[in-house]
C-alpha cells in the first residue's frame, strides 16, 4: 500500500465550535458564521502535517481527525 | 405475470390490508427464498441494474456483494420508517402486500448468509405493523424463512429512517444518526456488517428472484430500469401510490391522476429532500435518473407533488425548510446552526422584514438571499447524516426556479397568495428526540 498524505476530517456531533483548530491551523480551516470549522478533504501538504496533528490534539472534543488517504473513503453514501 | 404489465408489485395488493400468505402464493408463485442460490441471486439482481427506492439510489447488488463478504455474519434490515411525511409508498406497499417485503427480506438474508433480520416500521403505521405482524405469524407457520424478521416500531421523525439511525436503534439508542465512519455495512448492528434496504428495493429483488433480470428491464429504461413506486400528492384529483414504469413522461402520471402541469404552478419532486420544477420543464422530463439528472433533479424517495396555481412558491418552500430545520436530530452545529439561519433568512424575505436595509446577521454583504447560497454551499456535506444537504437542495433548487419569485417578495413583502395554507403535510412529530427517549 502506497502511503497517501492523511486528509482532515471533523466529527460533527462531536464538534463543540471551541475553534481552537482554526488558530492553529489556519492554512486549512476556516471557520462559519456559527463557529463550526470547515475542512476539505483534500490530502494533506507534507509540511502541514505535523501541524496538523498537534491542531487534532489541541481539539477539547477530539473532534478534529486527520484520516489516512485513499481507500479511506466509503463506498455507500445516501443522499435521501 | 407478463413482463409488460403493471402493476408489478402492487399486483395483488389488498387495500384493506394484509393479502395473505396462501393469496401471495397463488400471484407470484412459491419459490421458497431458502432456495435460491447466493451467487446467482446477487448477479441477478446486478444485471437488473436495481437500485435503492429509499432515496439514494446506490446500486443494490454493491450492498449485497460488499455486506457478504465479512468475516462476521451479517445482519439485515428492512427499512420501513418511512420519515418523509409526503409519501406513503412504503406504508402502502407494506399493508398491502407485505409477504412481498418479507420474501426479498428473506432473500437479502439468503444472498449475504445474515444471521439476523429486522423490519423497521414506522411507530405512526399502524395499518402497516397489523399487516406484518400477521404475515409474520402466518410465515413462521407454515416454516418460510430460515430467519425470523423481528418486527421494529421506530419513533416518528425525519431523520428517524436514516441509516446509521436504526443501527443506534436496534443496538438500544435512540433513533438519532450516528458519527460515521464506521459506515453501518462495515460495522452496524451488534457489531456486524449490516445491510440496510428499503423496503421497496427488497420488494423488487423479491420479484427478480422469481422472474429474472430480463424481466425486470422489459420496462423502464436501459439505464434506469423496471417499475417503481410514486406517491402522487398535491393538485390533482386523484391523489395517491402509484406504480409507474421508469421512464414515463411526468406529464402523463399527474393527468391520469387528473392534474394539468400546464395549470400548476410547479412541482417538487422527491420529497423534502427534493427538487422544484417549473411547469415548464416538469412538462419536458420523464421520471427517470437520466433525465431528472438534466434537470438537477432525481426521483428520490418517488414523491411527486404538484404545487396548486393559486400556492405561493415561496412560502410553501419556506415553511418546508422551517420544518426541517425543526427536524434536525440537534447533534451537528451546522446542521442545527445553519438550517435554523437559512429558515430565518427566508422567512424574513417572504414576509417583507428583509426590505431595504439593517438586515440581520451574517458577515459580508447584506443581500439575504446572497447570504442563503453561500450558507447552503457550506452547510452541505457536514453534519454526521446528509439531513442538511437534503434540506440545502431543496433551498437551492427553489432560489433557482423561483428566483423571480423570491426577488419580489424581498422587494415587494408577501403576496396574496402567502397565507394560503400549506399544500403538502408538515406534521407534528413532537420531536423524535422524545419519542425515543
Ligand atoms: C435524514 C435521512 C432520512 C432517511 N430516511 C429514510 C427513510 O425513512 N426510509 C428509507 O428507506 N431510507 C431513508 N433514508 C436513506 C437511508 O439512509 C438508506 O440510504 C436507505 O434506507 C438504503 O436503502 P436503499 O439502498 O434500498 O434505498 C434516509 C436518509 C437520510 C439522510
Ligand atoms: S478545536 Fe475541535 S471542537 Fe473546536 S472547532 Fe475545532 S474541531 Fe471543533
Ligand atoms: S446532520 Fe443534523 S440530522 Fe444529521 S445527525 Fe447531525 S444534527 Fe442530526
Amino acid at each position: 500500500m502506497r502511503s497517501e498524505p492523511p486528509r482532515l476530517r471533523v466529527d460533527p456531533i462531536a464538534c463543540t465550535a471551541h475553534g481552537l483548530c482554526a488558530e492553529l491551523l489556519p492554512e486549512r480551516v476556516r471557520l462559519d458564521d456559527w463557529g463550526y470549522p470547515i475542512v476539505d478533504g483534500a490530502p494533506l501538504e507534507p509540511e502541514l502535517v505535523a501541524h496538523a496533528r498537534r491542531a487534532a490534539a489541541a481539539c477539547p472534543t477530539l473532534a478534529l481527525k486527520l484520516e489516512a488517504g485513499a481507500g479511506a473513503r466509503a463506498t455507500t453514501r445516501s443522499t435521501r | 405475470m407478463s413482463a409488460a404489465a403493471l402493476p408489478r408489485l402492487l399486483a395483488g395488493a389488498d387495500p384493506h390490508g394484509g393479502a395473505t400468505l396462501r393469496a401471495h402464493l397463488d400471484r407470484h408463485g412459491l419459490a421458497a427464498p431458502t432456495e435460491v442460490d447466493p451467487k446467482w441471486l446477487v448477479a441477478e439482481v446486478e444485471r437488473a441494474g436495481l437500485r435503492g427506492r429509499g432515496g439514494a439510489a446506490f446500486p443494490t447488488a454493491t450492498k449485497l456483494a460488499v455486506v457478504g463478504h465479512g468475516r462476521r455474519r451479517p445482519v439485515v434490515v428492512a427499512n420501513g420508517s418511512e420519515g418523509e411525511p409526503a409519501s406513503a409508498k412504503d406504508a402502502t406497499l407494506l399493508a398491502q402486500v407485505p409477504h412481498l417485503v418479507l420474501d426479498g427480506l428473506a432473500l437479502a438474508v439468503v444472498a449475504t448468509g445474515a444471521g439476523s433480520a429486522h423490519l423497521c416500521v414506522a411507530a405512526g403505521a399502524p395499518a402497516a405493523r397489523d399487516a406484518l405482524a400477521a404475515a409474520l405469524a402466518e410465515r413462521a407457520a407454515a416454516g418460510r424463512d430460515a430467519v425470523a424478521a423481528e418486527l421494529v416500531a421506530v419513533p416518528d421523525g425525519y431523520v428517524s429512517g436514516e441509516e446509521s439511525a436504526l443501527v443506534h436503534l436496534l443496538n438500544g439508542g435512540r433513533a438519532v444518526p450516528t458519527a460515521v465512519p464506521p459506515r453501518p455495512f462495515e460495522r452496524g448492528v451488534g457489531g456486524r456488517p449490516t445491510l440496510i434496504q428499503n423496503v421497496e428495493t427488497l420488494a423488487h429483488v423479491a420479484l427478480i428472484a422469481r422472474h429474472g433480470a430480463d424481466w425486470h428491464r422489459a420496462i423502464g429504461t436501459p439505464h434506469d430500469p423496471g417499475s417503481a413506486l410514486v406517491t402522487l400528492r398535491g393538485a390533482v384529483a386523484r391523489p395517491g401510490v402509484r406504480e409507474i414504469a421508469l421512464g414515463t413522461s411526468l406529464e402523463s402520471l399527474v393527468a391520469h391522476g387528473g392534474g394539468e402541469l400546464a395549470r400548476s404552478r410547479g412541482v417538487l419532486l422527491g420529497g423534502y429532500f427534493g427538487t422544484w420544477l417549473d411547469p415548464t420543464e416538469a412538462r419536458r422530463v420523464t421520471l427517470d435518473a437520466e433525465s431528472l439528472r438534466t434537470r438537477g433533479a432525481s426521483l428520490g424517495c418517488g414523491v411527486v407533488a404538484v404545487l396548486p396555481a393559486d400556492a405561493c412558491p415561496v412560502a410553501e418552500t419556506v415553511r418546508i425548510v422551517r420544518w426541517l430545520a425543526g427536524e434536525s436530530a440537534g447533534q451537528c452545529g451546522p446542521c442545527v446552526f445553519g438550517l435554523a439561519a437559512i429558515a430565518d433568512a427566508l422567512e424574513q424575505v417572504a414576509d417583507g422584514r428583509a426590505r431595504g436595509r439593517g438586515f440581520g446577521r451574517g458577515r459580508r454583504g447584506d443581500d439575504p438571499l446572497a447570504r442563503v447560497r453561500r450558507w447552503c454551499g457550506e452547510v452541505a456535506g457536514r453534519g454526521a447524516c446528509r439531513h442538511p444537504d437534503g434540506a440545502v437542495r431543496l433551498v437551492a433548487s427553489a432560489l433557482k426556479t423561483f428566483d423571480a419569485d423570491f426577488e419580489d417578495h424581498l422587494r415587494n413583502g408577501p403576496c396574496g397568495a402567502c397565507a394560503r395554507p400549506s399544500s403538502f403535510p408538515l406534521p407534528q412529530f413532537g420531536g423524535a428526540l422524545e419519542a425515543a427517549a
